[in-house]
């Protein structure tokens, strides 16, 4: 929300020339008819995507050359807004002169792009972008009837967002590379929610199978699963600097125990570690002295530099002993 | 030639309103709480406008109209203060409403269910968009404080039955509140026979000026305030009063409300003549019987004809109508209203709302009845819904792949 929101955008204003020319006149609007295609001796696909029912639905017509598998023709019908005739109307101009496995890699980013009037202007406004996926959806069943295959099998990768085609897997190396905690921070980094915003969370126009809510939430599970995983790894190999909190202070007793507690001990005395700060420069150690080195001069001298010298020596050379 | 359909999201204002209320911008400018004469000389008018708002919809001396921002502000007072009022501190904590109120009334209540732990019974409508008053009584119980029921929808201008459903929450000793902004001004609205406890009203859907409303509370009943602050009205509700606008209120009302019954015979002749023509179209059907409908509003549904789609083909004519249906507003889904009546789901995405006003000209009415069809001709050509060549095999539509609802 900022003074752009106070009024808002006309929502038809946001739509580019094109989609805008192309609602009002559709050039590829129309049936093939199979007594066309018969006279040709080509194939007739008929597909259709969607309904009446959900606001949008589509009716795809292509005429293939059975010898290259070329679509020669393409025509589309569509019960739907603006956006959606004007998507139709460009998907089948993608389509001519396509083989059926060149056409099936058309995808809504593509109907959306050669709806733009300049390359960096969107076409349509964020809610009107999901129009553009019932193109994309089609065409994939129109070539998984021509080819006789499951349409899903031309989907190597599971999409999230559909608007913005945003993989599940993309999300999750995006989160744990930049350290997402928010959705707002993974439609900045891949745009994935931006749009009909259906994949954010359930309740939106379209149930989803993955929302980004969750995959949030599981990929940061497991990114603490994986530090903690790692920080174990670390301390069984005895890396330090990279240890939990208690491994630090297990591998600190463990110092002590062999190095220091004896001689503190023979003077009726010893010691416990409190608690370990780590910051980039130190690791500061907080020890509290027990019996008699609670009131030894030594202990924030000579004893306390033997104590650090050790734990320096066999751990890290940022630590810092502070007694409390 | 443009033709303005859209009269139950707003109207022009009436010339007459904006003489009424010039005086008071530049020359009376005065604040009415003030002591000296620069604000006290807005009186009259104000008392004129009072006496005007309380003539036009029955109210007597002993109730208050409290004017608002707008009746928004309105349902949200009333909402929210018999929450704190009534439920907060004491024992009710059910408000009954219904699926088909406006966004102020049924966002306040998600509110209250969500925030303070208020129970709200949204009441389903009939095929006819309404609900009965033996529905609204079998769902009021012993913790029911508030119920708050439409007094006419905007999008299918159907009229609930007031009267019956007032006598319902009389009876079981509940508070009734009326949203009648789609009511006031459009057909006779007379408070001084029926039980309702609080009315909201706006101006600017009868003539009047935006950014002025109404709360009509029955016997001057004690209402928290929604708004804190100096001692206006009484202290009912803070902000210096917006003198123009009230002025505007009562004079548009006062227009609105001489010789009804023409008003409304003229509007609805030329509402009937728009829907007889349309209805001529196939494959369409028009929500709710005409006799008990607001005279200016049709809500149509056309088969094979996308809400925004059509909304687009009538804006390049220069026709203002409106769809509560699916890509014309942000959250996509179906026309509620038409969900609610139990419209199959492919008809909520075919509502087009067409809502005339007294400034509506026969012209107009012609214009709009050609461009409609030529609209619904241009779009059924398109339309995948009345192609000719089916699929092929395999490309069915087996159920909605799109959305689940």
């Amino acid at each position: 929300m900022a003074k752009t929101d106070i009024l808002g955008e006309s929502l038809w204003d946001a739509y580019s020339n094109k989609v805008t020319t192309l609602m009002n006149n559709p050039q590829h609007q129309g049936e093939i008819f199979p007594e066309e295609v018969e006279a040709h001796g080509t194939k007739l696909i008929v597909a259709d995507f969607g309904a009446e029912s959900c606001g949008d639905a589509v009716r795809l017509y292509w005429e293939v050359d059975p010898k290259d598998d070329k679509i020669v023709n393409s025509k589309f019908k569509s019960f739907g807004c603006g956006t959606a005739i004007a998507s139709s109307d460009v998907m089948t101009e993608l389509c001519i002169g396509k083989t059926v496995q060149e056409a099936v890699k058309i995808t809504n980013i593509d109907v959306e792009f050669a709806l733009r009037d300049d390359a960096d202007t969107p076409a349509v406004p964020p809610q009107k972008m999901h129009c553009s996926v019932m193109a994309y959806d089609v065409i994939k069943k129109a070539a998984g009837m021509y080819l006789g295959v499951d349409e899903a099998t031309f989907e190597t990768e599971i999409i999230v967002c559909e608007c913005a085609r945003v993989s599940l897997d993309t999300l999750q190396e995006v989160i744990k590379l930049n350290d997402l905690t928010t959705v707002e921070q993974i439609t900045d980094y891949t745009k994935a929610g931006g749009f009909c915003k259906s994949c954010i969370k359930p309740g939106g126009h379209e149930d989803r199978e993955y929302y980004l809510e969750d995959i949030l939430v599981d990929t940061r599970k497991e990114m603490d699963e994986e530090k903690m995983k790692a920080a174990a790894d670390a301390g069984s190999k005895g890396d330090f600097e990279t240890m939990t909190l208690v491994q630090k202070i297990k591998a600190i007793d463990a110092v002590v125990d062999e190095n220091i507690r004896q001689f503190l001990v023979m003077d009726g005395g010893d010691m416990e570690v409190i608690d370990v700060k780590s910051t980039e420069e130190n690791i500061d150690v907080y020890i509290r002295y027990l019996g008699a080195c609670s009131s030894c001069s030594s202990s924030s001298t000579g004893t306390l530099y033997a104590i650090e010298a050790a734990l320096k020596e066999k751990l890290s050379q940022k630590i810092r002993v502070l007694p409390i | 030639m443009q033709a303005y359909l859209d009269n139950n999201a707003t109207t022009q204002m009436d010339p007459k309103v904006l003489e009424a209320m010039l005086p008071y911008m530049v020359e009376m400018f005065g604040n009415p709480n003030s002591l000296h004469k620069f604000g006290t000389k807005t009186h009259p008018a104000l008392r004129k406008a009072i006496d005007q708002v309380y003539a036009g919809i029955g109210a007597t001396d002993n109730d208050d109209i409290v004017f608002t921002s707008c009746a928004t502000e309105s349902n949200n007072w009333v909402i929210k203060s018999i929450w704190s009022d009534m439920m907060q501190h004491g024992d009710k904590n059910h408000i009954v409403t219904t699926e088909i109120e406006h966004p102020s009334i049924l966002a306040t209540c998600k509110y209250l269910e969500e925030h303070c732990g208020v129970k709200v019974t949204y009441l389903p409508v009939n095929e006819q968009g309404i609900v009965e008053a033996h529905t609204v009584k079998s769902f009021i119980t012993d913790r029911t404080a508030l119920v708050s029921v439409m007094w006419a929808n905007n999008e299918t201008g159907m009229i609930f039955p007031i009267k019956e459903i007032s006598e319902v929450c009389k009876e079981k000793g509940v508070l009734l509140h009326t949203d009648a902004v789609q009511a006031v001004g459009k057909i006779p609205v007379n408070v001084a026979d029926m039980d309702i406890a609080f009315m909201s009203f706006s101006a600017h859907k009868f003539h009047g000026p935006k950014g002025v409303g109404a709360l009509y509370i029955k016997n001057s009943r004690k209402l928290t305030p929604l708004l804190h602050g100096g001692d206006q009205m009484g202290g009912r509700r803070s902000g210096t009063l917006n003198v123009p606008g009230i002025i505007g209120m009562g004079m548009a009302l006062e227009i609105a409300t001489t010789d009804m019954a023409k008003k409304i015979a003229d509007i609805s002749a030329k509402r009937n003549k728009i829907e007889d023509a349309l209805l001529k179209l196939e494959d369409v059907f028009v929500v709710g019987d005409r006799a008990n409908r607001t005279p200016n509003t049709i809500l149509i549904s056309v088969r094979g004809v996308e809400g925004e789609g059509m909304l687009w083909d009538l804006n390049n004519a220069m026709i203002g109508a409106s769809t509560g249906s699916a890509c014309a507003s942000e959250d996509l889904e179906g026309n509620t209203v038409m969900l609610a009546i139990g419209a199959d789901n492919e008809l909520a995405h075919t509502g087009m709302r067409l809502s005339l006003s007294r400034f509506t000209t026969d012209e107009e009415v012609d214009f709009a009845i050609k461009t409609f069809t030529e609209g619904v001709h241009r779009l059924r050509a398109i339309s995948s819904s009345y192609a000719k060549v089916q699929p092929t095999e395999g490309g069915e539509v087996r159920e909605c792949e799109l959305h689940h609802h």
